[in-house]
């Protein structure tokens, strides 16, 4: 998890968080890159209809906006891949601008997931891993949750050592 | 210059207040609620994107929290839609109407 340091935030990680925070990084910038398809719910929730009854004027606008914003989205996930080494545990430790880039990719990672995942707003983490692990411990929702629950935690941890 | 003297023309009585135009309506950026955004994250964007104070960023994101939903600025058209594209940027989910 983060902490403050001086004017950094710093995290220490190891080698299987590595391993996930690189993960799912890569994927979201698959999904914006070749394997972009505007029908996926995960594109339409990184990229929701600015006038969701005027189908029209939604398409006219994401001409002149889409492209940037997906440039700034593969960029911002291209920021936690920048700082991660191929393999292995590592210390990261992020001026504010990369502090920013990390908060808003691991956002895009979570939402990301949290659709896949079909998370609710009344939607109890941990009850929700309970009822996975009982209906089988080695399926990937298992694996997913935990996933899902420590990327906020990270996220949380960034923002508050950002702002500390 | 027509040299001839026009008569003059004096409006005699207050114009009649009409109803603002549609096009001179105000626009709006409405933040939706969303399941997987932290509360301190949607806080901590009204207060960058915006700059509100930490008590309207904090209220705003209550409303949308508990409402479904807030508006967060309103103007010109073309800003609105700025303002939605730099929420989106931060992975809010935001829209633009003219109620």
């Amino acid at each position: 998890m983060f902490r403050r340091k001086g004017s950094h935030c710093v995290a220490r990680f190891e080698a299987y968080e590595v391993r996930a925070l690189r993960q799912v990084a890569a994927e979201v910038v698959a999904l914006l890159t070749d394997g972009f398809d505007p029908d996926d719910p995960v594109v339409e929730r990184l990229f929701p209809a600015v006038y969701p009854d005027d189908p029209a004027s939604t398409a006219e606008l994401r001409q002149y906006i889409d492209g940037e914003l997906k440039t700034a989205k593969i960029d911002q996930a291209g920021a936690i891949l920048a700082v991660l080494p191929n393999d292995g545990g590592t210390e990261v430790s992020l001026d504010e601008e990369a502090a920013e880039d990390w908060l808003r990719a691991l956002n895009d990672v979570r939402l990301a997931l949290g659709i896949r995942l079909d998370v609710r707003d009344d939607m109890d983490l941990e009850e929700e891993l309970d009822e996975a692990v009982l209906r089988d411990p080695t399926s990937s929702r298992v694996g997913q949750l935990e996933l899902y629950g420590y990327l906020g935690l990270l996220q949380q941890s960034l923002l508050d050592a950002l702002i500390a | 210059m027509d040299g001839m003297a026009a008569p003059q023309v004096i409006p005699a009585e207050t114009p009649e207040i009409e109803e603002v135009p549609e096009r001179d309506r105000p626009w709006v950026t409405i933040v939706w609620n969303d399941p997987v955004n932290l509360m301190s994250y949607v806080t901590w964007v009204f207060q960058k994107l915006f700059g509100y104070s930490r008590e309207k960023a904090e209220k705003l994101m209550l409303d949308v929290h508990h409402k479904g939903k807030a508006t967060v600025s309103s103007g010109a058209r073309e800003r609105m839609e700025h303002d939605a594209s730099r929420l989106h940027a931060y992975g809010l989910w935001a829209t633009v109407d003219q109620p």
